[in-house]
């Protein structure tokens, strides 16, 4: 049996599955600190793409220098979001803050999505550098370059944002306030601020997320509801607000969308992340890796 | 003393209240029965179909939601399932269409139960995502499944016929709302609104969560299942998937929301304000309604959780206490 064909799609399954984390990072890490449930996320990560586009479309700048120009836009965003509406279910007890956010972010959803199709139409895109469709070959497998970078960029970014958390002092609030929030704004951690740095981090992932995505695949307005449900998949996989294991989670993911092809067939693989996603919520609330 | 000379009018009040409101409710159904033998303009006709329809869809979603307290994600799967069972059977099976409707509808609540067992386990929130990936897996499958576009059958769309969809919509839109008037009114939905209330307090006091939210899930997605089925009855030509499309789930939420979630009322303005402004912005602008419903809706779970009724009542009342001020001065 001739193994090449198996081993292009692991491979692939691993560049796809670095995405899938780095896109569920940022809903984690909102969840896991504020206990809000942004499923705009998905939406912020379609932005996040669109504006890597343009700022190729227009500047000619490569897609993935223009990361440093598109997570600082979206922090900013999510930093506006979180003063013009995120703020005001923080106060609210926990099963009220997760039921209105998960309103809230619902609506933005609709918006954002329906503002992208109005300024820039339906249409299908993608950030086609001068490299885009070359690579390594190795052994018979190909290694494209957009995706091998995308996947290194996700890694990297997974890893910074572990770096921050464990060793800052603005990370460690953060952990802080996800832990227990009065304790840390007894110890003179002031919640509120933490809370808009955490959603603006998040959205700001999110925007990462977004320009990877737009390099090494296709975005279009519709793509927010999707990546979402990706993301939220990779999520209660990985056990609500745990980081580094959404990223072990969004791997596994993509492995095993790779390897449902060979089972249930091509069509049916979108389809395999959101049955594995309702058997982990049925007999595994907790997540796979988890603590309850 | 005071209070007690004051009461008898009090009554006599809420009592006349009561029946101009039941008054105005008979001229609005009563215009409504009238309405397609005043005008024969198809694009009225069509449109106050789907001004039922959506009260119907709006109305299913809000028994669970605003009575039952479920933020239900998936809604679209129960719609889309009452119109794949009812266009199969009817125009594949040559099942009476009526048979058909119910089979539908039928189908419909046996998915639910068989999806709610299992996710009602799951509290609040894992419940809305739950139901949510539920609804896009069916959506995805069928799409793989029945690729191809459904079509009346050529002898179905040559007497094609809009006014017994418009009365049948209708009708359906009537029953969904008598059914909504008489859930706070039954021992069986004091049970429910306690659940939503607080489940542990529910549970002590001897009611049983999961057989209440159980019994408003298949209320729920019996009617949204129906409303499939009148859609199937209704739509010419349509992909199987689309019925199936998350966008009848949000529409549902946006209508209940916008109007008032948990009344009776709020739906059928929700549903109707909804397909006014969306009909009547889809001649000039694509889909600029989601954008407008999508702020209304941030608004209304932000400010104003009651919504247009809440609202309306709240302006009755200060237009009230208004001419009360001028009125005494």
């Amino acid at each position: 049996m001739n193994l090449e064909p198996v081993v292009q799609n692991l491979v692939f399954g691993l560049f796809v599955g670095g995405l899938y984390g780095i896109a569920a990072v940022g809903l984690s890490l909102v969840f896991g600190v504020m206990k809000v449930l942004n499923v705009a996320h998905g939406a912020l990560v379609m932005l996040g793409g669109y504006a890597s586009f343009w700022i190729f479309t227009w500047y000619g700048i490569d897609p993935f220098a223009a990361i440093l120009i598109t997570a600082p836009l979206l922090f900013l965003l999510g930093f506006a979001l979180h003063v013009g509406l995120f703020r005001f279910v923080t106060r609210l007890g926990e099963e009220a803050k997760i039921k209105n956010s998960l309103l809230i972010s619902f609506g933005l959803t609709l918006v954002l999505e329906n503002l992208a199709i109005k300024l820039w139409t339906a249409d299908e895109r993608a950030i086609t550098t001068g490299y885009a469709g070359e690579g390594v070959t190795l052994a018979g497998v190909i290694f494209p370059y957009t995706r091998m970078g995308a996947f290194a960029v996700a890694v990297l970014a997974i890893a910074l944002l572990h770096f921050f958390l464990n060793r800052s002092y603005a990370g460690k609030a953060i952990r802080a306030t996800a832990e227990d929030w009065e304790a840390a704004s007894l110890m003179g951690i002031n919640v509120q601020r933490t809370y808009v740095v955490a959603f603006a981090i998040g959205t700001a992932l999110a925007g990462v997320a977004g320009a990877l995505v737009g390099v090494a695949y296709t975005i279009a307005p519709s793509i927010g509801l999707a990546w979402t449900l990706k993301a939220l998949v990779v999520v209660v996989l990985a056990g609500m607000g745990s980081i580094v294991g959404a990223f072990g989670a969004g791997i596994l993911l993509g492995e095993a969308e790779a390897l449902s092809v060979y089972v249930f067939g091509s069509s049916y693989r979108e389809v395999v992340g959101l049955v594995l996603f309702l058997l982990v919520l049925l007999l595994r609330p907790q997540g796979l890796f988890g603590r309850r | 003393m005071l209070r007690a000379a004051m009461a008898p009018t009090g009554l006599a009040l809420q009592r006349t209240r009561q029946l101009a409101t039941a008054a105005v409710v008979a001229g609005f159904i009563l215009a409504a029965l009238l309405l397609p033998q005043f005008t024969q303009r198809r694009d009225v006709i069509n449109l106050f179909f789907l001004m039922y329809l959506y009260i119907t869809l709006a109305q299913s979603w809000n028994i669970l939601a605003g009575y039952g307290g479920q933020i239900n994600l998936g809604h679209a799967a129960f719609f889309g399932i009452g119109a794949l069972t009812t266009r199969t059977l009817w125009t594949e099976q040559d099942f009476p269409f009526a048979a058909a409707l119910l089979a539908g509808g039928a189908a419909s609540v046996l998915f639910a139960l068989v999806v709610g067992i299992p996710t009602f386990r799951l509290r609040g929130v894992y419940f809305a995502i739950g139901t949510l990936a539920m609804a896009e897996a069916l959506r995805l499958t069928i799409a793989n499944l029945l690729p191809n576009i459904t079509s009346l059958p050529g002898p179905v769309i040559a007497r094609y016929d809009l006014e017994p969809r418009y009365y049948l919509a209708l009708a359906l839109a009537l029953c969904t709302a008598v059914t909504v008037y008489l859930l706070p009114r039954t021992r069986l939905s004091l049970g429910i609104l306690a659940v939503r209330e607080d489940e542990e307090a529910a549970q002590a006091l001897g009611v049983n969560p999961l057989v209440h939210k159980l019994i408003a899930l298949a209320l729920s997605s019996f009617f949204a299942g129906l409303a499939g089925g009148v859609f199937a009855y209704y739509h010419v030509s349509y992909y199987s998937s689309f019925a199936f499309s998350p966008n009848w789930t949000f529409d549902a939420v946006l209508a209940s929301f916008v109007g008032g979630i948990g009344t009776l009322a709020g739906p059928i303005v929700g549903g109707s304000f909804f397909i006014l402004v969306r009909e009547r912005l889809a001649v000039s602008l694509v889909d600029v309604h989601q954008i407008i419903f999508g702020v209304l809706f941030i608004v209304v779970v932000l400010t104003l959780p009651g919504g247009l009724v809440e609202a309306s009542s709240r302006l009755r009342s200060a237009v009230r206490r208004l001419l009360h001020h001028a009125l005494n001065v």
